[in-house]
């Protein structure tokens, strides 16, 4: 029982839809004059839950519902959804931004949250003085920083510019002095958004180590939040999947991640081919068949060989300038390629009917294993609809060298090439 | 009787808004080093502007006093009792007013100022509000210390001023009341426009219609004599407000102090005390009650 240190309980989270300001005055005071009266108040309904795409009939919506856990000392917990399931509420609520609207949360250590590095950074002061300032707005006193100064200006690496205002540094110096401040933080409770997994591939390395030091050696409770299931898998000890607002899964992190990638509230009838929930909207994506070279519709295909996504759309209005994305990414949610139809060709519809876009996908050379697509579809420069890893399909061995010889799969992708001996 | 002992233990919880009264000075002690961080920032990046940035302090209450000067004592004619120059009388009243409208202003928009730091980093939010108070006093200092330069011009010259000893300790109490209600409304405003954003129009007309009522540029005795006269219906209502409000009595002390003449009475002082220590807690206890939803509403 002693080692747990953080405990949520019933956490839910109420937003108001649409615009904020035009009769929030009549609403209040509807709301006090139930309130005077005793009565339930009259724009909490409890049971409607958030999903981005159906319309409720509401203009309230629960962005978290009855969110419990629990968190012991030295655990790292993952957080892992979709767009919009509630991961930066609940992390705003833990890092007290903004109150739940019911439940409550325990803790029996200090909270530091990090969901931005640099906050509060002025462009005017030297390096030192806003490690000074930073590393109080992020719940450090001045003694404390004082005793850590001189590893924090070690680590960031900017020693010769440390009494320099930070307007006079490059954008990659300010990242790397603020995200020393944050690394040396020593709250017993870490709160993480994945933002801190933004910049380039030597940053991203050293704050994921830094985070790893920060779990493994020095035990201290970590709560992430991320898109990225390499990290979760790797440093993470639990996860929760959150949809739509609800805890939909606890547990070991390789089990949460393997159910993440497998929640849709779309259909796979037969095997690739995808059928989404039709909404009301002007636009949207019906359905997405991927089919093999022979034109059979199949979600199984040999390395090296071409496969061709049909998506249907339905549309009540002409489309110009559509932009068709494909995103492919491996099982533990890396992106490897993008396919952009807008970096390819113009595509311009001007009937008033369902049209279907055929994209064949030539030399994807992938190595086997399972694989998902992520489908966006825009007008313009406006989103029409994102179907997050919609559909996923597998690849097979095959002998694509043609020398009976198969590449291995550790690879994301395999690539032929012409080996010649020349002698000097 | 177990779980009660287990409650006890946790160190604290965050929940929906608590009771209407909730102050945490505890927690505003702890971040007092925020406090001062904020305050030096304010301080290194006012000097680090532009050359005019700093003169700006010194020419708008120069300006402002000499055009009250002109409309108040030459064109309205004003009595600012014997021997008193009124362009010093003017900038006393308008040197003191000063650090209340900083205050003020600087308060009054505290929550959409600072909406990025505190979206993404929690700490008591009532330290943004005190670093302005806090701040302010640079500026204040400043023009101070004109008006200084300006009084001792004018004691050689007239050999006019006389500062009061007596009541001379209460200068840190008249700053810290000045201060307090700035930041007592400004609490109370910026806390409303999280939500109708209208209310930030309002501000610097509504201070400007606070100047006249608060004695910056007549004394009161003068002000209830003459709505007496003009105005006789209308003075039952309109004399009390100027005679009772905190800030016309402030600057009327401040005034006292350094020319002896005009109204002072230890019950006016205790009675803005009374008025300023309620202001700044309703401030507070509104303020507080903001900060834990205003993200969702602003």
């Amino acid at each position: 029982m002693s080692d747990i240190i953080l405990k949520a309980e019933n956490i839910s989270k109420q937003y108001r839809l649409g615009l904020v300001g035009t009769g929030t005055i009549s609403h209040d005071l509807n709301r006090w004059f139930h309130k005077i009266k005793g009565k339930e108040d009259p724009y909490l309904k409890i049971g409607e839950s958030n999903d981005r795409s159906t319309k409720g009939n509401s203009q309230y919506v629960w962005a978290l519902k009855n969110i419990n856990f629990e968190l012991k000392r030295g655990e790292v917990l993952g957080v892992i959804g979709k767009n919009g399931a509630g991961k930066s509420t609940l992390l705003k609520i833990l890092s007290k931004v903004t109150g739940p609207t019911t439940g409550e949360i325990k803790t029996k250590g200090r909270i530091a949250s990090l969901l931005e590095v640099g906050t509060g950074f002025h462009g005017e002061m030297t390096g030192r003085e806003n490690i000074y300032l930073n590393g109080a707005i992020l719940g450090m006193t001045k003694k404390e920083i004082k005793t850590k100064i001189d590893e924090i200006i070690d680590f960031s690496g900017c020693q010769r510019y440390i009494d320099t205002p930070v307007k006079r540094y490059s954008s990659g110096m300010t990242v790397r002095l603020a995200f020393a401040v944050a690394a040396f933080l020593e709250p017993e409770i870490l709160v993480i958004d994945e933002v801190l997994a933004v910049g380039d591939v030597e940053f991203q390395k050293k704050a994921i180590g830094k985070m790893q030091d920060i779990s493994r050696s020095e035990g201290r409770t970590v709560l992430f939040v991320s898109h990225n299931m390499a990290a979760v898998k790797s440093l993470c000890t639990r996860a929760i999947v959150l949809n739509n607002g609800q805890a939909v899964f606890e547990g070991n992190q390789n089990e949460a991640v393997d159910y993440y990638l497998n929640l849709s509230t779309d259909i796979e009838d037969t095997k690739g081919v995808m059928h989404f929930e039709t909404t009301n909207k002007p636009a949207q994506l019906s359905k997405v068949v991927l089919k093999n070279k022979k034109n059979i519709a199949t979600s199984s295909f040999l390395m090296g060989e071409e496969i061709t996504a049909e998506i249907h759309v339905k549309s009540d209005n002409p489309l110009t300038r559509i932009k068709c994305s494909i995103i492919v990414s491996s099982s533990n949610g890396i992106n490897i390629c993008a396919i952009r139809s807008h970096e390819m060709t113009d595509i311009n519809y001007s009937a008033n009917r369902n049209f279907i876009l055929k994209a064949t996908i030539k030399d994807l050379k992938l190595t086997p294993n399972n694989y998902f697509l992520t489908l966006a579809l825009a007008e313009n420069r406006n989103t029409i609809e994102i179907k997050e890893q919609c559909i996923s399909f597998d690849i097979t061995t095959d002998d694509v060298y043609k020398t009976g010889k198969v590449p291995g799969s550790n690879m994301a992708v395999f690539c032929n090439a012409l080996w010649e001996l020349k002698e000097n | 009787m177990k779980n009660e002992k287990l409650d006890s233990e946790w160190l604290y919880t965050i929940s929906p808004k608590g009771r209407f009264i909730d102050f945490n000075f505890q927690e505003i002690w702890r971040y007092r080093d925020l406090l001062l961080l904020f305050v030096k920032r304010d301080v290194i990046t006012l000097y680090k502007q532009t050359v005019l940035g700093p003169l700006w302090y010194l020419i708008q209450p120069l300006i402002t006093s000499v055009i009250f000067t002109i409309i108040f004592n030459g064109i309205a004619n004003i009595d600012v009792g014997a021997g008193i120059h009124p362009f010093l009388f003017n900038l006393a009243g308008v040197t003191i007013w000063n650090y209340f409208s900083e205050c003020l202003k600087g308060t009054s928009d505290a929550f959409k100022k600072n909406q990025n730091i505190f979206s993404k980093v929690y700490f008591p939010r009532v330290i943004m509000p005190m670093t302005v108070v806090i701040s302010a006093l640079l500026k204040f200092a400043i023009q101070f210390f004109i008006f200084i330069g300006f009084y001792i011009f004018f004691a050689f010259q007239d050999n006019a001023g006389h500062i009061d000893f007596k009541v001379l300790w209460l200068f840190p109490l008249l700053v810290l009341l000045m201060g307090m209600l700035g930041l007592g409304l400004g609490m109370i405003i910026s806390s409303m426009t999280t939500k109708y954003r209208d209310l930030t129009f309002l501000v610097g007309f509504g201070v400007q219609l606070l100047m006249y009522i608060s004695a910056v540029m007549y004394p009161i005795n003068v002000a209830v004599e003459k709505i007496q006269n003009n105005f006789p219906k209308a003075s039952t209502f309109i004399s009390p407000i100027i005679q009772n409000n905190p800030l016309a009595n402030v600057v009327e002390t401040f005034r006292y102090m350094f020319f002896s003449q005009g109204n002072f009475s230890t019950k006016g002082i205790i009675i803005t005390l009374i008025i300023t220590v309620f202001i700044s807690l309703l401030g507070l206890a509104v303020f507080n009650r903001t900060e834990k939803s205003f993200i969702d509403t602003v």
